[in-house]
């Protein structure tokens, strides 16, 4: 890992190493949020700050870490951020935090945020880790926001509560697509996803 | 008697913590290559969740809730609303309760705890475990109920990733496309079972 560059270290996880699509991280909470672009948006949002900073955090003091606690040591910078952004969110999205609801605190369980302390912030410096995280977080971001567009969009034919394709309830001419308002929908989308990228991308195939 | 047991299957079929609720994915789509592991993780999930929900809310109902300090008899103690550290604990106490059972299991059942082997501190990072407590929480169980709850939620789980792996295993002798192969299938056989268990959704106990 410690030839890569920074470029590398942020954007790999988009396409080419993406934490839902192949390395299966994080996907608990991806798809209960994903019925509303707006849910999805802030979950996004979340996740990315969450893990930059836990990444930044203990790449900060990997070194002073012993190994045998080391879980329990990740999983308290983790706990503490996810509490920080949990407090965030009741004080200046009330709304939100409502829907959001269990899937907040779930953050701190969320194996991207674990899975990248554990296998890159423990090598690597604060600045790298930090970087490996955003990039994680906003690999995870392009997953959740296109499934949460496509659900809300085809669901219930609006984009963030405005309606773009008008309903036939309203008098419109769209016939929405009440199968993508149920979270099923999400893991077939998820599996088509991944279908798409490893189409683009056949070594990846099999994993 | 019926209400505890109207709670655990409700845990288990409507409320089901994989299927329904999502939670427990990255251990549920990992572990469930074949029916054997699946079912030692899933034994393990169900000891886990049993004794951390309770013991989540006896701490949730006598530290951390608004007033809940008020049996120390201390008026400033008892104004307290510690909820804001709720997370950071019920983690804590997860991670302590698998560390426990690990080493009790280690000295006195040592079969069991070799079956289990990896997947015991494994289930530390479980959502499966710390949503349930979130879950149980945000009703505001009572101290009976979250057993029921706890043992049912477990229950549910072990029995969805069970029944994910018997697929998975009959699933390796027939035709994927290429690119579906592995992951991509698997998401779309767990949607489909989810879709299933949304027909539980419309009873009421």
């Amino acid at each position: 890992m410690a030839d890569k560059t920074a470029k590398q270290v942020l954007f790999d996880p988009l396409i080419n190493d993406n934490p839902i699509a192949l390395q299966v991280l994080g996907l608990c909470s991806a798809l209960a949020v994903t019925v509303k672009l707006e849910t999805s948006l802030v979950m996004a949002l979340a996740v990315t700050l969450v893990t930059g900073c836990s990444g930044a955090a203990i790449g900060l003091i990997n070194q002073a870490i012993p190994h045998k606690i080391r879980i329990i040591v990740q999983m308290t910078v983790i706990a503490s951020l996810v509490i920080a952004v949990d407090q965030l969110l009741q004080a200046f999205a009330f709304s939100v935090s409502q829907k959001l609801s269990v899937f907040v605190g779930l953050i701190i369980t969320n194996c991207i945020v674990m899975g990248r302390a554990e296998a890159f912030a423990m090598k690597n410096g604060p600045w790298m880790s930090f970087l490996d995280g955003i990039g994680n977080g906003l690999g995870y971001s392009m997953i959740l926001i296109l499934v949460g567009f496509i659900r809300e969009l085809f669901g219930s034919g609006k984009l963030l509560g405005y309606t773009i394709l008008h309903p036939v309830t309203d008098g419109g001419w769209y016939v929405s697509n009440g199968l993508l308002l149920i979270s099923p929908s999400a893991f077939v989308l998820i599996g088509l996803i991944i279908w798409v990228i490893r189409t683009m991308k056949p070594e990846q195939v099999g994993r | 008697m019926e209400h505890y047991l109207s709670i655990i299957v409700k845990a288990i079929f409507i409320e089901n913590l994989a299927l329904a609720f999502f939670l427990g994915m990255c251990t549920f789509l990992a572990v469930s290559k074949n029916v054997k592991t699946a079912l030692g993780l899933g034994i393990a999930v169900i000891v886990i969740q049993g004794i951390t929900v309770p013991i989540n809310n006896l701490i949730y109902q006598y530290l951390l809730s608004p007033g809940a300090l008020s049996w120390t008899g201390d008026d400033r103690l008892s104004e307290q609303d510690l909820m804001f550290v709720g997370l950071i604990s019920y983690i804590g106490v997860i991670a302590a309760m698998v560390q426990i059972l690990e080493m009790t299991l280690d000295r006195f059942f040592p079969r069991l705890y070799n079956s289990l082997g990896i997947f015991l501190p494994l289930i530390t990072v479980n959502c499966a475990i710390l949503g349930g407590t979130l879950i149980m929480v945000e009703r505001g169980m009572a101290f009976d109920d979250s057993v029921a709850f706890g043992v049912g939620s477990g229950f549910g789980w072990a029995m969805a990733i069970v029944a994910l792996a018997g697929i998975r295993e009959k699933m390796s002798y027939s035709n994927v496309p290429d690119g579906l192969k592995g992951l991509g299938i698997t998401f779309i056989v767990v949607g489909l079972m989810s879709l299933a268990f949304q027909a539980f959704s419309g009873i009421k106990l």
